[in-house]
């Protein structure tokens, strides 16, 4: 992270809060609780300035506050001086302002391209990736069991996700790697590190414009010529919409559901109750991914006010940054029994892991598919398994929070 | 038992076809539709009940009790 004022303690976390803030990043639950009784919408100056509520009955009434609480910025800090500079070229080159449609976009611009994208991530087309993903999962605990130790984030989580997007998008899974340092470059390091975020998406972008260029002289059979083959508001895609929308699935498909999966075996290697219950009761996996998309839900997503909102005593100005709590709201004992707790099988399960409302992860059939297959191959193959060096997890925080190094120990197979 | 799918709050989250296959169908857009005409075939009553709790819009809802 760069030198900012966020280096500094925080005081007061309703009027101050700071979600750079390592301890934050490493367990926020203990400031949501204490804010939902306290001062459930709070603010902070800090990273451009937001709002953060934290209760579940609020980001139920702020998703449906749309267009007031606008998309057109979607992350959890405002651009930078630098960026602001590249977007407003782009905007008067190409005379767009919703780049990286659905995400970016309002109604009524919305509908047709999240349409567009829909069909990939259905329960019946995500159905067909799961022996891709199953054999990837094999073949990388293939690589390290023999060993009886691997780092359950680095070589398992983080080397699934890109490939399995990849696969879908029809671009080289071999590339994987290369895929997540741009991926970490914007979404992780680049909020706070504005070059990074330059850097990584300008080669995010011309990466597609060479695939998409490929592709509009042979069309293949993948997502990209699919899009390519599309319209949206009676016209062709342009490759500037084009670029957004693979920008905007390779970065969403990459490192929030890495996080999830690496969040889970976190769990487990520290729960071993838990453990062994799902190696009991393996019929329990399809609930027990529900709970732990609910308990370390990953992504937070800001919205831009475009109209003066007052909320429970929080009077939101136009040009305001609101952050989608997701997260928090999960830990609502208003909406969950005990709320603090994993329960494998709970019955009742209404968490917003995925959002809610017209943004619903598009990609939600995807994530829980990648996180059931991850665990159950995981689980089939790996015995007993611990946390080998509780001092060397470390998270990552912000717009996607999850562990980034997980290290475990097991009986070498 | 009868139960019901408000299209107008389903956003596809694809919770009650995942938890109860027997009552719900959905389109490749995600949107969710009870089977049956909403139905409920004896003895699969708790698995609607199942999906009702589960279903993070309250989209859906019974119309009838028996
Ligand atoms: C556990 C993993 C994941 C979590 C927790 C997650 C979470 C979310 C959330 C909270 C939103 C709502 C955005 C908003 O309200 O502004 C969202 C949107 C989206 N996600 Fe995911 N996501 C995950 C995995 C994926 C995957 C694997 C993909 C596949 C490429 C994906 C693609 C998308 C897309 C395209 C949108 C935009 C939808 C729209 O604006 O209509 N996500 N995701
Ligand atoms: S769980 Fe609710 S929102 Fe999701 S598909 Fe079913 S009815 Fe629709």
């Amino acid at each position: 992270m760069t030198d900012s004022p966020a280096r500094c303690p925080v005081r007061d976390w309703a009027s101050d809060y700071d979600i750079f803030d390592p301890d934050y990043v490493r367990d926020p639950a203990p400031v949501w609780k204490e804010l939902r009784e306290r001062c459930p919408i709070a603010h902070t100056e800090r990273w451009g300035g937001s709002w953060l509520p934290t209760r579940y009955e609020h980001l139920q009434k702020m998703v449906k506050m749309v267009p007031a609480l606008s998309s057109a910025s979607p992350l959890v800090v405002p651009p930078s001086p630098e960026m602001i500079e590249i977007l407003e070229a782009e905007t008067e080159k190409h005379g767009e302002t919703s780049r990286t449609p659905p995400i970016t976009s309002d109604p009524p611009r919305h509908r047709p391209y999240r349409r567009i994208i829909m069909p990939l991530f259905s329960p019946h087309a995500v159905e067909k990736h799961i022996p891709y993903t199953r054999d990837l999962c094999n073949g990388l605990i293939d690589g390290f069991i023999g060993e009886g130790r691997a780092d359950a984030a680095a070589d398992y989580a983080e080397q699934i996700t890109p490939r399995v997007i990849a696969h879908i998008l029809g671009i080289d899974p071999a590339r994987a790697d290369e895929f997540v340092t741009w991926v970490r470059g914007v979404l992780e390091f680049g909020l706070t590190e504005p070059e990074q975020m330059v850097e990584y998406r300008t080669r995010i972008r011309t990466f597609f414009q060479e695939m998409v260029t490929e592709r509009r002289e042979t069309p293949r059979g993948d997502a990209i010529s699919m899009l390519i083959a599309s319209e949206a508001e009676g016209e062709k895609l342009t490759d500037y919409r084009i670029l957004g929308m693979c920008s905007l699935l390779l970065i969403a498909g990459i490192d929030t559901t890495w996080s999830a999966i690496s969040s889970s075996l976190l769990h487990f290697a520290t729960h071993p109750a838990d453990q062994a219950r799902l190696r009991a009761e393996p019929e329990l996996l399809p609930t027990a991914v529900e709970e732990l998309l609910r308990f370390y839900s990953p992504v937070t997503m800001g919205r831009i006010v475009t109209e003066p909102v007052e909320l429970d005593g929080a009077e939101m100005q136009e040009g305001d940054r609101v952050l989608l709590n997701f997260p928090g709201a999960n830990r609502d004992p208003e909406a969950f029994e005990r709320a603090d707790e994993v329960v494998l099988d709970r019955r009742r399960n209404r968490h917003m892991a995925f959002g809610l409302g017209i943004h619903r992860c598009a990609g939600s059939n995807l994530a829980r598919m990648e996180m059931q297959v991850a665990l159950r191959t995981w689980f089939d193959r790996i015995g007993e398994f611990e946390l080998a060096d509780p001092d060397a997890v470390t998270w990552a925080g912000g717009q996607v929070r999850g562990p980034r190094t997980v290290p475990v120990r097991f009986a070498a197979a | 038992m009868r139960i019901k799918v408000d299209p107008d709050l389903c956003e596809g989250h694809n919770r009650c076809f995942a938890l109860a296959p027997d009552l719900f169908e959905v389109d490749d857009y995600g949107l969710s539709q009870a089977l049956n005409e909403g139905v409920v075939p004896p003895g699969l009553e708790e698995k609607a009940r199942l999906a009702i709790d589960n279903c993070p819009e309250f989209a859906i809802s019974v119309v009838e009790e028996d």
